[in-house]
């Protein structure tokens, strides 16, 4: 079991503003101490560019920023290191999977399948990439209680099949959806397309094992997973890495440049032109012993605990709806709702003069609100500091909205 | 923060004065937010440079809904060249509340569509 108010301490935003209540940890988490500490360290101890200095202090950032590949690599059981690239965010993630192998593979009448559920950047880029080569893009639709419709994801894969991209967990729902069991199925009807999971919210919140999944692609972010913002990593297969082309050209991603040619390095070097967020990435791997030390498992529970708490609480609330599947256990720890009386805005500003953040508006996933033929929703969500107390204080800020919207 | 749902907003939101549609209208306009999924729709009649008749509809949060209702009131029997200029601080004035910047841009909805359906009006004109 976790200790949520322990584990609060390790946070200084929440230990310098002690009434904060963050509920919105689905945008971005908190950082640690710890997490603060090693990308200063950097800054402090070995500020120096990695791959090129001879001297001490290059080796040490070198190394420190190679560790955390090793790092990624263990902890959602990628093959190797290398198969590991280190890119912005998950966004960028995906739009280097478009750029480096979907306008090469991608042609016209093929088509590219994605969900209702996805956030703007697993539908947007996609949709922008069949428009330009004519392709034919694909939407699975969502059931009546938030979940995947599986039947109907099944019946829209063919031979022309390309890519098939969705999310692991729906940013909005909080719906688990079973990708192993997806993957093996699309695999079975289709063994030649590609499978991207979107794993921004899957990584921060439950143990992931890419291997056993069993995906092409699997892309999340840092910043969701107590790390530094702009860190982001890509997993592939290391053989389709290495067939895809480079992602941008430059310093970093060469073995030799001459007047009328270049040669590339292996992946991942080859996907990561330019000096990276070095401090970032060294943060990130600070955030990684801090999630494993704690436990995966134990993560995924206490999330479990949190939300059917909160959703036993946020039931009892007349007048509000929350969306997505009924059941804690088939849920992330994010909920959406909306209020008969109020505005998702109204809703989210009145918490916050009682310091409470919760998220309000198309949370990036604006097909899925016109399909629920809602506006905009109010969202609150949790992660390892989140605490019963946390959940007490947002029921009675929604009381409060009650009173001044009745 | 609190006074942010002073009461004269709150009536104005449940109670929005000139809701509804113009049967004679000759300017018109329509605008959203999308990142908030608000939207408003306004119907005016202008003779003479002066705004006759005015009347809104559109969903939206406290802040938008009452702007366009407050908004709507103050423009009659105005000339439109007074309008043009009106901006964040006019109707910040009008609301009697200071906002965030993200909040700004529900109460600037319901000034962009009024300029919007003025514009479209001069344009007729050409």
């Amino acid at each position: 079991m976790l200790s949520s108010q322990k584990i609060k301490t390790d946070f200084p935003i929440l230990k310098k503003q002690n009434n904060l209540i963050y509920l919105d940890s689905t945008a971005t988490s908190l950082k640690p101490q710890s997490v603060i500490n090693k990308e200063n360290e950097y800054y402090e101890k070995y500020c120096a560019n990695i791959f090129r200095g001879i001297y001490k202090i290059s080796e040490i950032a070198t190394q420190e920023y190679e560790n955390v590949r090793i790092k990624v690599a263990e902890f959602i059981n990628a093959k190797n290191a290398q198969e590991i690239v280190f890119v912005r965010n998950a966004t960028e993630s995906i739009n280097l999977i478009m750029s480096s192998w979907g306008v090469d593979n991608v042609c016209k009448n093929d088509e590219v399948v994605t969900t209702i559920m996805e956030h703007h950047a697993n539908f947007v880029t996609w949709q922008e990439l069949c428009k330009t080569k004519k392709a034919k893009f694909k939407i699975v639709p969502i059931t009546d209680d938030g979940k995947l419709d599986e039947k109907k994801l099944l019946n829209l894969i063919n031979h022309k099949t390309k890519l098939v991209a969705f999310t692991h967990i729906s940013n909005v729902l909080g719906t688990i959806n079973p990708v192993k069991k997806l993957i093996k199925a699309i695999k079975t009807k289709n063994p030649q397309c590609l499978i991207l999971i979107d794993g921004a919210q899957s990584v921060p919140h439950m143990p992931v094992d890419v291997q056993d999944l069993g995906g092409d692609f699997y892309v999340f972010s840092s910043h969701k997973m107590l790390g530094p913002t702009g860190v982001g990593v890509l997993w592939g297969k290391y053989k389709l890495l290495e067939q895809m082309k480079p992602y941008q050209f430059g310093g970093d991603m060469i073995s030799a440049v001459y007047e009328d040619n270049s040669e590339y390095k292996k992946p991942p070097q080859k996907f990561e032109a330019g000096t990276p967020h070095i401090a970032g990435v060294i943060g990130f791997g600070a955030a990684i012993d801090y999630l494993k030390k704690l436990g995966m498992e134990n993560i995924r529970q206490h999330e479990i605990e949190i939300t059917d708490y909160a959703l036993e609480q946020l039931t009892k609330i007349k007048g509000l709806k929350i969306y997505g599947p009924t059941k804690a256990q088939d849920r992330c720890g994010v909920i959406a709702f909306t209020m008969t009386e109020a505005h998702a805005h109204d809703i989210a500003q009145i918490l916050d003069s009682n310091n409470i953040c919760v998220r309000s508006g198309h949370h990036c996933a604006m097909p899925l609100h016109i399909n629920l033929n809602i506006a905009s929703t109010a969202r609150a969500s949790f992660y390892i500091y989140t605490t019963k107390s946390d959940i007490d204080a947002l029921v009675k800020g929604l009381e409060k909205v009650k009173k001044i919207f009745s | 923060m609190d006074d942010f749902y002073k009461e004269q907003i709150l009536d104005h939101y449940k109670h929005p004065r000139n809701f509804g549609k113009l049967s004679k209208a000759n300017a018109i306009a329509f605008d959203n937010l999308v990142s908030c999924g608000d939207k408003l729709s306004m119907e005016l009649i202008i003779i003479d440079n002066i705004v006759k008749d005015i009347k809104f509809e559109g969903t939206g949060c406290a802040i938008s809904m009452a702007s366009a209702s407050m908004l709507t009131g103050f423009v009659k029997e105005k000339n439109i060249s007074v309008l043009k200029s009106f901006g964040k601080d006019d109707i910040l004035k009008l609301l009697q509340i200071e906002l965030s910047a993200t909040r700004l841009k529900c109460a600037m909805l319901s000034v962009e569509v009024l300029k919007k359906a003025i514009n479209s009006r001069e344009n007729d004109h050409c």
